[in-house]
């Protein structure tokens, strides 16, 4: 009954202009094309090649002036001592019981500190550090770290040339499933797997 | 079956009853004070009495216009963790031991944000597609609501549920233990449509998509799920996303963790590379023994947790209780349920609830006699894959006790003979 009307509705419909009907994944026509200032505005991050550094650059030096006022109180003096997440230390503890992650024992780019600390910190006060700010207070966590020199300037150049400690820690693909238990029915055993 | 019924009902009513009179002691309010006394004397309003609010009108429409639980209910809510020290960049966890069926209730859902919840006017929002396209775009919120739409039911697990309990039994309730899933049909568009729309060359492997939150949260998503089944979704269960759950926009990528789902979309970047963010290196990465880290772990494997009895529980007397839970998946169907009620030596299958959706909460159940000994309550999922839900002692055995993220072990509830329930490792 109802599929009777909505032909009949829409031969009437087509009859008189008002629309045709489409075949799924025709090109709809919704959007449009975004201009080059648009992205430029929006497209901050940073990958590990170093795309889309912007100019700019930064010191150890003026990095820590940056870090004394805009990230000491939430990260600690030297970076280690909170309260909130610990920015240094770690070194040779991803293999012990207490392993503590840092961006000197764990991060494995130092282009994602640059892109982390401009979209997200000072956390009050997001995406507000200018880029040669941001790369002052990324090569003063690096050198926090033992990473760089004293006397080392970050640019879009040297940044993504920085060798991180823990560059190789990563595994990828995901190698899961890698337990492969069995689905015993009655008088199971404690561990009903095959490695 | 009319006995259980009635048993069962006993239940029902004396929880009911230990709730009303906590909400009163609490806020002291007059109505509630009488009829809970009313109750507590007897019942004036049970049977043969004439109940009070049969004998009068109720609340008019539109109390509220949008409208609420009963007040009765109001113990119902989410809870916060207490493990971050900010409550912007932290969780909530949903109450399922109060919930049934699969589907959560809107504002029940689980929360995880790194920058808060943004007051988002969707005039005001768009989503930008750029980067390895033939044509950059830019859509506003009524055009993505203009493509053909499609909705679907699918869960939604945080990677860190269930974090507490890799050492020790840690969470008292279910809630606390596997309060980070939450299961809604999304309503929304196929990435795949929008991508067609901007065109994607061969070269693209990765798409950066990106939040308009204070965090703006990032994830690298490979190109094979984005035109798989990903969304980009505005609505759950029916209306508009909540404000938490990324209002106007996000992503919905079935079956993988919930961080990659990016809440407040604003932005996806093409790529032929992943991004190496904060939130796929720092964290949301699984440490092993060896101290490497495995990274991009976006599959929840099967997992199953009996919601009813569970932790916090207890059951008032002997007699028949139906074992109730959830099972799902992040590779496809549950195909299977299994219960133990000693620890894992002697399985049932339980009843699934169908039809079984991929990827999305089962419902399970199996009638269970209680006797009044002590008890050890598991469940166990099998998924399409053939994939069978593991200890906790054989993940630790593969992966070490300092992955964090990924923990679906079987779960244990242990009933003691006075009714009480508790989380517990065997
Ligand atoms: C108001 C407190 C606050 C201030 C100020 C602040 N941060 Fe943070 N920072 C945080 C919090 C909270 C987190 C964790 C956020 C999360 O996990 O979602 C964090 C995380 C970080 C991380 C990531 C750590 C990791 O291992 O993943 C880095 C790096 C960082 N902050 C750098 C900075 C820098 C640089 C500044 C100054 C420009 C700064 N922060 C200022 C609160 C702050």
């Amino acid at each position: 009954m109802f599929t009777y009307k909505t032909i009949a509705f829409t031969v009437l419909a087509s009859l008189v202009g008002a629309g045709t009907i489409m075949a799924q994944d025709e090109d709809y026509g919704l959007g449009r094309e975004a201009t080059t200032k648009e992205i430029a505005g929006w497209n901050i991050d940073v990958p590990p090649s170093g795309d889309g550094l912007p100019g700019g650059s930064g010191t150890v030096a003026e990095g820590k002036e940056v870090y004394q006022t805009q990230c000491q109180s939430c990260h600690g003096a030297d970076g280690n001592s909170g309260p909130m997440d610990k920015l240094v230390g770690g070194k040779d503890t991803l293999t012990s019981d207490s392993p503590v992650k840092t961006v000197g024992s764990y991060w494995p780019y130092a282009t994602t500190l640059y892109d982390y600390i401009h979209r997200a910190m000072p956390f009050n006060s997001p995406q507000s550090l200018s880029p040669d700010d941001t790369y002052a207070v990324t090569a003063y966590v690096l050198f926090l770290n033992g990473i760089v020199d004293e006397d080392t300037t970050l640019d879009a150049d040297s940044l993504p040339d920085i060798r991180m400690p823990n560059r190789d820690g990563f595994v990828s693909p995901d190698p899961r499933p890698d337990v492969l238990a069995n689905a015993c029915m009655t008088d199971c055993g404690s561990d009903e797997t095959t490695p | 079956m009319a006995t259980d019924n009635r048993t069962d009902g006993q239940i029902e009513r004396r929880q009911f009853l230990k709730r009303s009179l906590g909400v009163v002691a609490a806020a002291s309010l007059p109505l509630p004070v009488s009829q809970a006394l009313a109750a507590s004397n007897g019942g004036g309003n049970l049977a043969p009495n004439v109940p009070e609010w049969t004998r009068s009108q109720g609340a008019p429409i539109l109390s509220p216009a949008y409208g609420q639980p009963s007040r009765f209910e109001d113990g119902v809510v989410r809870t916060p963790t207490d493990l971050t020290p900010t409550t912007t960049s932290s969780w909530s966890f949903t109450p399922l031991q109060d919930l049934n069926g699969a589907i959560t209730p809107n504002g029940l859902v689980f929360e995880r944000h790194h920058g808060g919840v943004p007051d988002i006017d969707p005039e005001q929002h768009q989503l930008m597609l750029h980067g390895m396209v033939e044509k950059p775009m830019i859509f506003s919120m009524a055009e993505i609501k203009r493509f053909p739409q499609v909705s679907i039911k699918r869960f939604l697990e945080c990677s860190g549920n269930t974090l507490t309990e890799w050492k020790q039994p840690t969470g008292k309730t279910v809630q606390d233990t596997h309060g980070l899933l939450s299961c809604c049909e999304w309503t929304g568009v196929r990435l795949s449509t929008l991508l067609r729309a901007a065109g994607v060359g061969d070269k693209a492997k990765w798409i950066l998509a990106e939040g308009a939150d204070a965090a703006a949260m990032t994830r690298s998503i490979p190109m094979e799920k984005a035109l798989d089944d990903a969304l980009v979704v505005y609505a759950q269960n029916g209306e508009a996303l909540r404000p938490e759950q990324g209002y106007p926009l996000r992503l919905i990528l079935p079956g993988f963790e919930g961080n990659t789902q990016i809440k407040w979309l604003r932005r996806l970047e093409v790529s032929d590379a992943p991004y190496m963010t904060r939130e796929e290196t720092s964290k949301y990465t699984d440490l092993m023994r060896d101290g490497s880290a495995r990274q991009f772990t976006f599959v929840m494997e099967a997992k199953s947790v009996i919601t009813f009895p569970s932790g916090g529980h207890t059951l008032p007397e002997k007699g028949f209780y139906e074992i109730r839970g959830l099972a799902w998946s992040g590779r496809g169907k549950i195909t299977w349920v299994d219960v133990s009620t000693d620890g894992g030596r002697n399985w049932t299958q339980a009843e699934l609830e169908g039809p079984v959706e991929s990827k999305a909460l089962t419902a399970f159940r199996l009638p269970w006699r209680w006797e009044g000994g002590s008890a050890l309550l598991q469940s166990r999922a099998i998924d399409e894959t053939g994939y069978v839900q593991p200890t906790r002692q054989a993940l630790i055995k593969a992966r070490g006790l300092k992955s964090v993220y990924h923990l679906n072990a079987i779960q244990t509830w242990e009933v003691s003979s006075d009714g009480g329930i508790s989380n517990v490792h065997v």
